[in-house]
């Protein structure tokens, strides 16, 4: 297992590298000058070479990416334009927030895509089946960042029970663990978690409902297991499918919760992405992706792993 | 006279769904404790179906059961869920035609049969692992202790038969179902698994129902043969009585084509036309279309047991009964 492991850390590295050289290029092949966002326009010539040469953006492109690559592996993601402050600062406490909210919702979609998956898988075509994947069709199908809308003007607008923006009392970004901070976190986590729960449901439902209809389920039932027995075996046939599926979906949480952290202002990475983006940061939108992307990575490595771990027919070799 | 181990009278099985299927057509089945019944038949006759109705596997939704099952006494098809899941596995057990679909794959062979053995005698973990050893020893798998910890996956074909066997024995059941256990398997594994489970079975005085379409098979383990047609039995009787003068003309058909004893040169007896398609019961001889002795009378009912020997009987009016 362990030496499975530090193979697996191996294969991580070339992946990391061409994450890191797409971010890299992706945002010099974008359209606009980053200058333009922080000089006047009227700014005299000179000024915006000096600029140019202090950013290094005067470099060729293949010295500006060494640069840029010796200083990420030291952990400098460097400056952000907009703020003058140091981008990993700025991602470092947007990613506590995103983790969190992208953790939450999550678990929510997990908890409830098993139990709609595992009561559909059961009751084939019955009537609860259909219900379950209707709401799993409608999850995955409705626009998040609509419902996010629905949810706020429901639930903070006519009843003005929760608050629709930001992530504790105030304006304050750091999270604690109480009622004031964790009223803030409903409405976003359940918007998001919709997403998850739909796909889940839809996958736990497949596997159940094909894990039922082997044969080694009339075994067991041949050798006197009740259903509580078989359901533990079905469980542990479908939970490596069904934690691949979530570790998946909380990749994508990751990255792509920009919509969701905007309509609530969220102050997590996909809302300092936008900003970064809209500002023309690059610095702190290389950082940004580049974090973001080796979340997905890394996300998918602990998948592989846990898998791994708890499928006995997946070779460790 | 005592009631056998055994006693199945006029089994009537309907599958109803997209399509109509009358498996079963009144199947009368009685074994003693100690006793094995070699049932035989094509694909479709029957005999699967038999031995699922036996455990209540069929699906209930779709299935249509009639007749009676009672097995050591106990009405099976009037048992609730929780009674049903005592009888399963401890007085009646099952070994599945392929075993590597019959075992979970995600759980060691040692854990699948330490699981039965504390489902049905409620003892602690060690002491069903052991039993789980001791089977294993049973068996004859090599280096047992490792195998427990063993995956299906990582056995092969015989070996993990081997252990399907180990856990069907496991509880020790009054009644082994096998489902043609070696049909799966390579012909020289074949017959040391067909030794075995005919050792096992004299050995822990179980009775046994195997279900197989190779005459030789049925030969090799069974003390009584029964060969199903259509969702019938058409003849049972002694091993030796069966094979040496066969009544039914199925049955003589069938062993027309085996290659047992054929004569090298001669063309092999092929039984012509297909087997019926059970979509409606069938009314008369479900044999008629396709015999050679055929006449009007075979369709028009459906025709008795007639005794042909001791203990031997065959589903057809155009055998002649033996002097009383």
């Amino acid at each position: 297992m362990l030496i499975y492991l530090i193979r697996r850390l191996i294969f991580v590295l070339p992946i990391a590298l061409a994450v890191g050289v797409v971010c890299f290029s992706l945002v010099h092949i974008a359209p606009g000058d980053p200058l333009v966002s922080i000089l006047p326009p009227d700014a005299p010539q000179t000024l915006v070479e000096q600029m140019r040469k202090s950013y290094g953006f005067d470099q060729p492109m293949p010295v500006q990416f060494g640069i840029w690559l010796g200083k990420v592996v030291t952990g400098d993601l460097g400056t952000s334009i907009a703020t003058s402050r140091p981008v990993a600062g700025e991602i470092g406490k947007a990613v506590g927030n995103t983790l969190l909210l992208a953790m939450v919702a999550t678990l929510i979609g997990f908890f409830f895509g098993c139990l709609f998956g595992f009561v559909a898988g059961y009751f084939r075509d019955s009537v609860i089946d259909r219900i379950a994947v209707t709401v799993s069709i409608l999850g995955v199908s409705v626009p998040h960042y609509w419902l996010g809308m629905v949810l706020v003007i429901c639930f903070s607008v006519l009843l003005p029970w929760l608050p629709a923006t930001g992530a504790g009392p105030g304006s304050s970004a750091d999270w604690r663990w109480d009622w004031e901070h964790m009223r803030h976190l409903i409405l976003p986590a359940i918007t998001m978690s919709v997403i998850p729960m739909g796909i889940i449901t839809r996958t736990v439902r497949a596997l159940v409902g094909d894990i039922l209809s082997q044969e080694f389920v009339d075994a067991l039932r041949a050798k006197g297991l009740t259903d509580g027995g078989i359901f533990r075996h079905v469980v542990k046939n479908a939970a490596p499918t069904a934690l691949a599926v979530m570790g998946l979906q909380l990749g994508y949480l990751l990255g792509g919760s920009i919509l969701i952290e905007t309509v609530f202002s969220w102050p997590g990475t996909g809302f300092l992405l936008n900003s970064a983006i809209f500002q023309r940061d690059l610095p702190l939108l290389q950082g940004t992706i580049l974090v973001l992307a080796m979340f997905f990575v890394a996300v998918n490595l602990v998948v592989d792993v846990v898998q791994t771990a708890l499928d006995p027919r997946i070779k460790r070799g | 006279m005592n009631s056998p181990l055994v006693d199945i009278r006029d089994l009537r099985v309907k599958f109803s769904g997209q399509r109509t299927v009358h498996a079963l057509n009144g199947v009368d089945i009685a074994l003693s404790p100690g006793e094995s019944l070699g049932i035989l038949g094509e694909s479709g006759s029957g005999k699967s179906v038999t031995l699922k109705a036996m455990l209540r596997l069929l699906p209930p939704r779709r299935t249509t059961v009639a007749g009676s099952i009672a097995v050591d006494g106990q009405d099976v098809l009037a048992m609730n869920a929780d009674t049903l899941a005592d009888y399963r596995g401890k007085t009646v057990s099952m070994i599945f035609q392929e075993p590597a679909l019959a075992l979970d794959p995600v759980y060691t062979l040692g854990h699948q049969i330490a699981e039965s053995v504390i489902r049905h005698e409620g003892c602690d973990r060690a002491t069903a692992r052991q039993r789980a050893l001791d089977m294993f020893e049973r068996v004859r798998i090599p280096s047992p202790a490792r195998r427990l910890d063993a995956y299906p996956h990582e056995m092969s074909g015989g070996m993990r038969q081997r252990a399907m066997i180990a856990l069907a024995l496991a509880c020790r059941p009054k009644v082994l179902l096998a489902d043609e256990p070696t049909t799966a398997l390579d012909a020289t594994v074949q017959i040391q698994i067909l030794l075995l489970l005919r050792e096992l079975q004299r050995e822990m005085g179980m009775a046994m129902i195997f279900v197989t379409h190779d005459m030789g098979v049925a030969v090799e383990v069974s003390d009584r043969i029964a060969v199903m047609y259509g969702g019938r039995i058409v003849e049972s009787g002694g091993v030796a009585d069966v094979i040496k003068s066969p009544s039914h003309p199925y049955t003589r058909g069938l062993l027309a084509s085996t290659v047992h004893g054929a004569m090298r040169g001669t063309r092999l007896e092929a039984i012509a036309g297909a087997p019926p398609s059970l979509a409606t019961a069938p009314t008369g001889c479900s044999f008629a279309p396709r015999c050679r002795l055929a006449t009007p009378a075979c369709e028009g009912a459906v025709p008795p047991m007639v005794g042909v020997g001791p203990a031997h009987v065959a589903r057809c009016i155009a055998v002649a009964p033996a002097a009383a």
